[in-house]
């Protein structure tokens, strides 16, 4: 069990690393596809069904379809990849591995939560967590999906060429 | 089965999700096509997904992945717009660098 957890940790920081770093969009795309598979290992690990299959539909299939999409549409390619100088990549690279710093230093001097013995395992089943969201979280549910209308005409609306 | 919480404690997701947020941070600050700086989002964004689950999990609360959805679902919405206006950038600049992008300081 621990050895499939650093195998996806691994796998996910190695391929996130690679998303940041290759020149090519389109091999950035696959690697993150690849980041999004060890996040749904994960999630399947939790025994989260529900959100292991959300993740796998929305965002590596939806998501990463439209991205993938988008950059075939506009032909990108690595000849015309806009790079920043070497400075600002090395100063970036700094400034990343000093915010990591901070955080496991804030880790490292706040409480810890103790684990509580005997969890309910049973909690990302769709059953359970189809009861709170359609009991707990009925209006929010609701409005998410006002928000994805309002997104999708946007969409439409911004990248129609002319109105007239 | 056994469950993973019994497994490995929380320590360690914790450091694997600063860590994948840190690479998303990193992106951000050292790429100008705009459509990777999206894709470094979506990184934070799932680094922060996959916390929320890590701590629903550990403490037995369905609440923290029904929040979980609610973000993806937010997420879904933010792609959606944000590379419609890249589609627009790129019709009428040519090219999705975002350093050009400073035409409102003038």
């Amino acid at each position: 069990m621990d050895k499939i957890f650093y195998f996806l940790s691994f796998l996910a920081l190695l391929s996130a690393g690679m998303v940041v770093a290759t020149k090519n969009p389109i091999h950035s795309v696959l690697y993150l596809l690849v980041t999004f598979t060890a996040i749904t290992g994960h999630y399947i690990l939790f025994n989260a069904q529900f959100l292991a299959a959300v993740n796998f539909i929305v965002y590596m299939g939806a998501i990463m379809v439209l991205f993938l999409f988008v950059i075939m549409f506009l032909n990108l390619n690595e000849k015309i990849e806009p790079m920043k100088s070497n400075l600002m990549k090395f100063v970036g690279v700094i400034a990343g591995c000093v915010l990591l710093a901070l955080f496991v230093g804030t880790y490292k001097s706040a409480l810890v939560m103790p684990v509580q013995p005997g969890v309910d395992t049973q909690i990302g089943l769709l059953k359970s967590l189809g009861l709170v969201l359609f009991r707990d979280f009925m209006l929010p549910f609701e409005v998410a999906s006002v928000l994805l209308l309002a997104a999708m005409i946007g969409a439409v609306m911004l990248a129609k060429k002319d109105w007239n | 089965m056994e469950s993973i919480i019994n497994v490995i404690e929380l320590d360690k997701y914790i450091m694997l999700s600063a860590a994948l947020f840190c690479i998303g941070v990193t992106g951000v600050l050292i790429r100008r096509n705009a459509i990777i700086l999206f894709m470094s989002i979506e990184l934070m964004l799932n680094s922060v997904n996959l916390l929320l689950t890590a701590f629903s999990s550990y403490s037995g609360d369905p609440n923290g992945q029904v929040f979980v959805f609610f973000i993806m679902a937010v997420a879904a919405a933010e792609v959606a717009v944000g590379l419609a206006i890249i589609v627009v950038m790129y019709r009428n600049t040519s090219s999705i660098d975002i350093d050009l992008l400073d035409k409102l300081r003038n």
